[in-house]
């Protein structure tokens, strides 16, 4: 009998667990289970209790990305009466990678303003359901799309939970989605914070480790309990985004979609996907065995004749 | 053309003209007709007439979509980004094109030759149904000619529609090469029959594969979207399933429907095995479709009760659910099961009317009617509804110029 001491097997299950780490971290980790996003990727914490509603960020965005002129210049606070379809608020287009939206909150004092763009996703829904591969998650937190490969299905702009890519319909030659990159090729890549960041005159929004702003976002909850909800959106929502926001108004009245889940959006997919080997696998032999047995009769009668 | 049948007219049915001499393509093509005959019979059916005005108002649609872009025909809608194209050109016209491999299933896996004399006309139901939904997926994309992307240039295979795109492409060339057999025939080609027929039971396995997988993933494409989906029409675990059920009703019921039409509109090509055999056949197709009705009923109450969307039943989308599965399902069900036991032929071909109309209604009511159903309702641009009818008007056209000439509704004489 061989003997199996504690020191031994824990001595190789450190061995066997290292080498399947290792092994682990130089594959794609989205094959099995949920992806909880690169360790040191960037996100920005946006305080919404500081926001004015200045719109400096919008143009901010505007001339960084090298996007054609608003119908209405930044500092006409006329837009936010505006209403989309269903009386909705304006929200991110072709032409505006990031908006922000005027909500009367009822016994508030002023007006709540909500900065929207691309939430930058952990999991992005918009990534897992590309059929030719054109979104990218960067380690640095970006989620990049690269047009020179979209063929125009949307259906990204379909599994976006956060109703955030837009398309340039117009184009008849060369239409595609248009969305924030979180100034990816002239700042993120470089270790700088976005265009709109930057440009805040409230300090609204802060750039950093998205796990350094986690601990930040519940130090000033725990700081000031009552002049925010205890709820950072964005920690989990969908499997977690770089982008969360810190709010003194339930999140379900200015706007939020606080049914979304925690689960990454892909997670609803994977039954299906789970099925797919399985029917390449078992059908072929399944439904020739039904053949041969449906013939059954027919090869007993040519044998019966042969004899 | 029926009623030049019954003035002694004789349709094209083999390679020799009467006098014993062959017929040329040309001819076969003017379905032996001389020119003039050919285009006084065009001109002479009504129906022709509803398909030029369609065209003369279409047309210029469909190309201004391709000058001016889809902004021009469709609202632009970033919350709706598929419209009706997809809606009722993807979403609709695949699962009512599942007779296909349904017919392919029948007769050659399972044998039952007595369902031959209907077989091509399954088939070709299915390889036009996908031939036009590929088109009307190229009036959708942004951009139509980067359709080989997803195969050959950025390959992205663990999305949903990646498999689609795949499956689509290759059962079309599977159900391409199930109709080879007819083209052979009437061009004269028996060596390409021959060929097909050796891999023909290949061919069938490979369309149940493909069918049973992509059109559970064109189910499937709405789990990317659980919260915009209504609850009831969304199924996180099963909707793949009853995507793919649906289907096998609709391929036979929409099977049913189109031997309908050719029973009254052209009974001047269908042969006398056909019309004789058609009423025992319909009731045949629909025991079929009364079986996956009843799976589908079940597996839709079973999504119901497993995601506990009990509650929403009370609502004015349960309302609207209800009589989706009342008219579209439940009724079908009924009446198919009446048709079978009293071998009652027109109550199956009533049935089969109604459940097409509930399939169509359930696909539209995933992609667009229920479709964020907690933002607004979105009413399809006219352009885009005239492209719509266009396009559908095409498929029209093409199915009915390819059963006027190929041997489908009727048996093809060999020489002698």
């Amino acid at each position: 009998m061989k003997k199996l001491h504690r020191r031994s097997f824990l001595k190789g299950g450190l061995v066997g667990g290292a080498a399947i780490a290792a092994v682990g971290t130089s594959k794609h980790a989205e094959a099995a289970g949920s992806f909880g996003g690169y360790p040191d990727s960037m996100g920005v914490l946006v305080d919404l209790t500081k926001c004015v509603g200045c719109r400096t960020c919008e143009a901010a965005c505007n001339k960084e990305q090298g996007l054609p002129a608003p119908d209405k210049s930044f500092d006409d606070p006329s837009v936010f009466e505006e209403k989309r379809e269903g009386g909705l608020p304006r929200r991110t287009t072709e032409k505006a990678y990031t908006v922000v939206q005027k909500y009367d909150v009822p016994g508030r004092e002023h007006p709540l303003f909500r900065k929207v763009q691309c939430n930058h996703c952990n999991e992005p829904a918009c990534l897992t359901s590309c059929f030719v591969n054109a979104y990218k998650k960067t380690p640095e937190g970006a989620v990049m799309y690269d047009p020179t490969v979209c063929v125009g299905c949307r259906t990204c702009m379909v599994a976006c939970p956060f109703y955030i890519p837009a398309y340039s319909y117009s184009s008849a030659i060369n239409p595609v989605v248009k969305k924030c990159i979180m100034c990816y090729d002239t700042r993120l890549k470089f270790g700088k914070p976005p265009a709109c960041v930057e440009a805040c005159p409230q300090e609204v929004m802060t750039f950093g480790k998205r796990k350094d702003l986690l601990k930040l976002a519940h130090q000033r909850i725990s700081e000031k309990p009552d002049a925010y909800v205890d709820h950072v959106y964005g920690e989990n929502e969908v499997g977690g985004t770089a982008w969360m926001y810190l709010s003194d108004v339930p999140f379900d009245k200015i706007g939020y979609d606080t049914h979304l889940g925690d689960q990454p959006i892909i997670s609803y997919v994977k039954e299906f996907l789970a099925i797919v080997p399985m029917v390449l696998t078992i059908w072929p032999a399944l439904f020739t065995g039904f053949h041969l047995l449906s013939n059954r009769k027919d090869g007993l009668k040519n044998e019966d004749n042969k004899s | 053309m029926n009623s030049l049948k019954s003035q002694g007219f004789a349709p094209v049915v083999s390679h020799l003209k009467k006098d014993g001499s062959e017929w040329t393509v040309k001819e076969k093509l003017m379905l032996g007709l001389s020119p003039k005959e050919y285009w006084a019979v065009q001109l002479r059916n009504p129906f022709n007439w509803v398909l030029w005005a369609i065209y003369a108002v279409g047309l210029p649609i469909l190309v201004g979509r391709f000058i001016y872009g889809l902004g021009w025909v469709t609202h632009s809608s970033y919350d709706y980004p598929w419209g009706l194209f997809l809606g009722w050109g993807l979403f609709v016209m695949v699962p009512l094109s599942a007779s296909g491999f349904m017919m392919g299933t029948t007769v050659e896996l399972f044998g039952r030759k007595d369902f031959k004399s209907i077989e091509r006309l399954g088939l070709l139901n299915g390889l036009l149904g996908y031939l036009f939904a590929v088109m009307f997926l190229q009036v959708d994309l942004g951009q139509p000619w980067r359709l080989i992307y997803p195969m050959f240039v950025s390959l992205g295979p663990a999305a949903v529609l990646f498999l689609v795109a795949w499956h689509v492409a290759t059962y079309l060339s599977c159900q391409v090469a199930e109709l080879v057999p007819a083209f052979a025939e009437w061009m004269g080609f028996p060596k390409a029959k021959q060929f097909i027929k050796k891999i023909v039971l290949g061919l069938t396995v490979a369309g149940i594969i493909l069918s049973t997988l992509h059109q559970g993933a064109l189910g499937a494409l709405f789990t990317y979207a659980p919260g915009k989906v209504h609850p009831l029409w969304y199924s996180s675990s099963f909707q793949w399933f009853q995507f793919f059920v649906s289907a096998v009703f609709a391929g036979l019921s929409m099977l049913i429907v189109v031997s309908t039409l050719t029973k009254w509109f052209m009974r001047w090509r269908c042969d006398e095995t056909y019309l004789n055999n058609l009423s025992k056949l319909t009731l045949g197709l629909a025991k079929g479709a009364s079986l996956a009705l009843i799976t589908y009923l079940v597996i839709k109450i079973i999504g119901i009760a497993h995601d506990n969307d009990w509650q929403y039943l009370a609502s004015g989308w349960g309302a609207w659910f209800m009589f989706e599965m009342v008219v579209g399902v439940i009724l079908p069900l009924i009446f198919y099961t009446m048709a079978v036991r009293n071998g009652n032929a027109s109550l199956a071909r009533f049935s089969a009317f109604l459940a097409v109309f509930g399939l169509a209604l359930n696909r539209l009511n995933t992609a667009l009617i229920t479709f964020n159903w907690q933002l607004y309702q979105e009413i399809p641009h006219w352009r885009e509804v005239v492209i719509v009818v266009t396009v559908y008007a095409t498929y029209i056209v093409v199915y009915r110029a390819v059963l006027a000439r190929m041997p489908i509704l009727y048996t093809w004489k060999e020489k002698k």
